[in-house]
């Protein structure tokens, strides 16, 4: 049995929930289980990373790896890969993961499956499937000629048990040799939302054409709220320049599978069905009946979204909070 | 400035997948393929880049089965791109691979200042081949890209990362870009564009001539599989404080999503 190496990712100081899904179904397998993580905060993530499965730990404590530069992270995480020698490596198929792994693979000569939705990790083998075709069909990623599989997965794709505190995993820092660099950060201009990326949001509130003017987004901030969920907005009221294109989900926007996805006032253009159709479970809230978000959704309530609403928010907050 | 785009055929979003009898892939027969909707963005940008600057030379390039995929690079060409370059290649090459393709065929056409991409094909989602690409070329990357300021030096791009975020970062040339929407605004095929492109040089590259070894197929997507039946929508009746109520009490009692 060999060893499946977790690329971790934090944020505020704790683990992203990608990232212990990824520790979490990589200590299921019974393999040793490796993590990496990076930045002048990693040491505290140790404990966690342990609680949550990861044996042997791997730390690249350089301040310069705090922001994200594609060359710098390629050059710093290479060397342990390749040191650490696992059969498998995960990561979340974040904005991160997905801008830096296929570099990484490129430079390793091995194979990435990006985007999965389905692990198993068993006897040594790692299998995936993943959406095809924005969701219209799914396929198996088979790997051949790759001394290290990576595979990034979504988030909310796999079951998270409470970790347990005893567990601990030996810990292991590496230097960085800082490669000349071609690519310079300039800049982050963080975003004004507060709440979790529509990619790794549990709970999603949409809103289309239905709510007529911008500022009646206004309702479903207060339904996201009581739920904890976040805004998500069709492509044309992004267009029509209510929102920003950050809260696009769809085709030309964000591919997102939370585990509730309420659709306000979406019709349900096949562009944005491509993006959230692999929702657990699918509300749909719309004033006309032969809407073809219904054809998708779990739930269908035809109405006046104007009344349903604040209706729906209250009941939240009398079950979520009392 | 030699500005090579790689773009890609894609079944069109209102196409109904239906999968091969052996599950290899999707039937192709009765597709529609068009440009990729995030390539488009990468063409206008480099066509934007050529009218801004005397001398520059748009190159589009792509791999793929022959057949179908001379249809996207005259659009782009039709698009104001100068010369098209087609990597016939076989179905379902992984991204490993055609990056090796793409890379190597730049290479051998002297090499290029900007290299521009979409940020994902729609197809498998996968975001790989352009930041490959760059890697094999030995350039600096960006990707989700939404603005672009170009000097002869050095580019300055603006990057859609999570949260809203967006980064701002300088990258020496010659470097990748992989554009996201809001880049600009693609530009429809003029009639006088589709004529002229008609004229504009098409070379053919055979996939094997470029002595790529067979161990560079590093992923086989197989086992396709329509996704399995969502039993039909459970409709709420009764007046809005009773749907409202039914709905949460659903989705905690029998969902259990809350």
């Amino acid at each position: 049995m060999g060893q499946i190496l977790v690329f971790v990712e934090s944020s505020k100081g704790a683990l992203k929930r990608s990232s212990i899904e990824l520790l979490q179904a990589a200590a299921q397998s019974g393999e040793t289980v490796a993590a990496l993580a990076v930045g002048s905060a990693a040491d505290a993530l140790v404990k966690e990373i342990g609680a949550n499965g990861g044996q042997e730990i791997h730390l690249i404590k350089d301040a310069s790896l705090d922001s994200y530069n594609p060359e710098l992270f390629a050059a710093a995480l290479t060397p342990v890969i390749e040191k650490v020698g696992p059969h498998t490596l995960l990561a979340s198929a974040s904005s991160l993961g997905r801008d830096l792994f296929p570099r990484i693979a490129a430079r390793l000569k091995t194979g990435l499956a990006s985007d999965c939705t389905e692990l198993s990790l068993q006897g040594g083998q790692v299998s995936a499937r993943r959406p095809m075709y924005s969701g219209k069909c799914f396929a198996s990623a088979e790997f051949e000629n790759s001394p290290v599989k990576i595979v990034l997965m979504r988030a909310n794709q796999l079951p998270v048990k409470a970790a347990d505190p005893s567990k601990t995993g030996t810990v292991t820092e590496h230097a960085l040799t800082k490669p000349d660099l071609k690519t310079l950060i300039k800049e982050v201009v963080k975003g004004t939302s507060e709440k979790l990326d529509l990619t790794e949001a549990n709970i999603i509130v949409a809103g289309g054409r239905g709510l007529k003017e911008a500022g009646n987004f206004k309702l479903l901030q207060d339904l996201a709220d009581a739920l904890g969920a976040t805004v998500g907005a069709s492509r044309a009221v992004v267009d029509a320049g209510w929102v920003s294109h950050s809260m696009q989900v769809g085709q030309t926007g964000k591919t997102v599978a939370p585990t509730l996805y309420i659709a306000v006032g979406v019709s349900g253009a096949i562009q944005h069905l491509a993006g959230m159709s692999g929702s657990k479970v699918i509300v749909a809230i719309n004033n006309d009946a032969n809407a073809p978000i219904f054809q998708k959704a779990t739930y269908g309530i035809v109405g006046d979204l104007f009344d349903v609403v604040p209706k729906l928010t209250e009941e939240f907050r009398k079950v979520l909070h009392h | 400035m030699k500005i090579f785009v790689c773009i890609k055929q894609v079944p069109d979003t209102e196409t109904k997948i239906k999968i091969a009898a052996d599950k290899s892939g999707i039937d192709t027969a009765g597709v529609k393929w068009v440009m990729n909707p995030y390539d488009e963005y990468a063409v206008e940008e480099a066509v934007k880049l050529k009218e801004a600057n005397a001398g520059a030379q748009v190159h589009v390039i792509t791999a793929g089965p022959k057949t179908r995929a001379a249809d996207v690079l005259r659009t782009a060409l039709a698009m104001g791109a100068d010369e098209g370059i087609l990597i016939n290649s076989p179905e379902n090459l992984d991204a490993y691979a055609t990056a090796r393709a793409l890379a190597e065929t730049i290479r051998a056409e002297g090499g290029a200042q900007l290299v521009l991409t979409g940020k994902l094909a729609i197809d498998d989602n996968a975001s790989s081949v352009s930041q490959m690409v760059a890697e094999f070329l030995g350039t600096p990357h960006a990707t989700v890209v939404s603005k672009l300021t170009y000097t002869p030096e050095s580019i300055t791009v603006e990057r859609d990362v999570e949260g809203g975020s967006k980064e701002i970062s300088q990258l020496q040339l010659p470097a990748l870009v992989a554009a996201n929407k809001g880049l600009n605004m693609p530009r429809y095929a003029s009639l006088p564009g589709i004529m002229k492109a008609k004229k504009k040089v098409l070379k053919e590259v055979e996939f094997a001539s470029l002595n790529i070894p067979a161990s560079d197929v590093k992923v086989k997507h197989t086992n396709f599989a329509l996704p399995a039946d969502k039993p039909p929508v459970k409709m709420l009746s009764g007046d809005s404080s009773q749907q409202a109520a039914e709905l949460v009490k659903l989705l905690r009692d029998e969902a259990k999503v809350l």
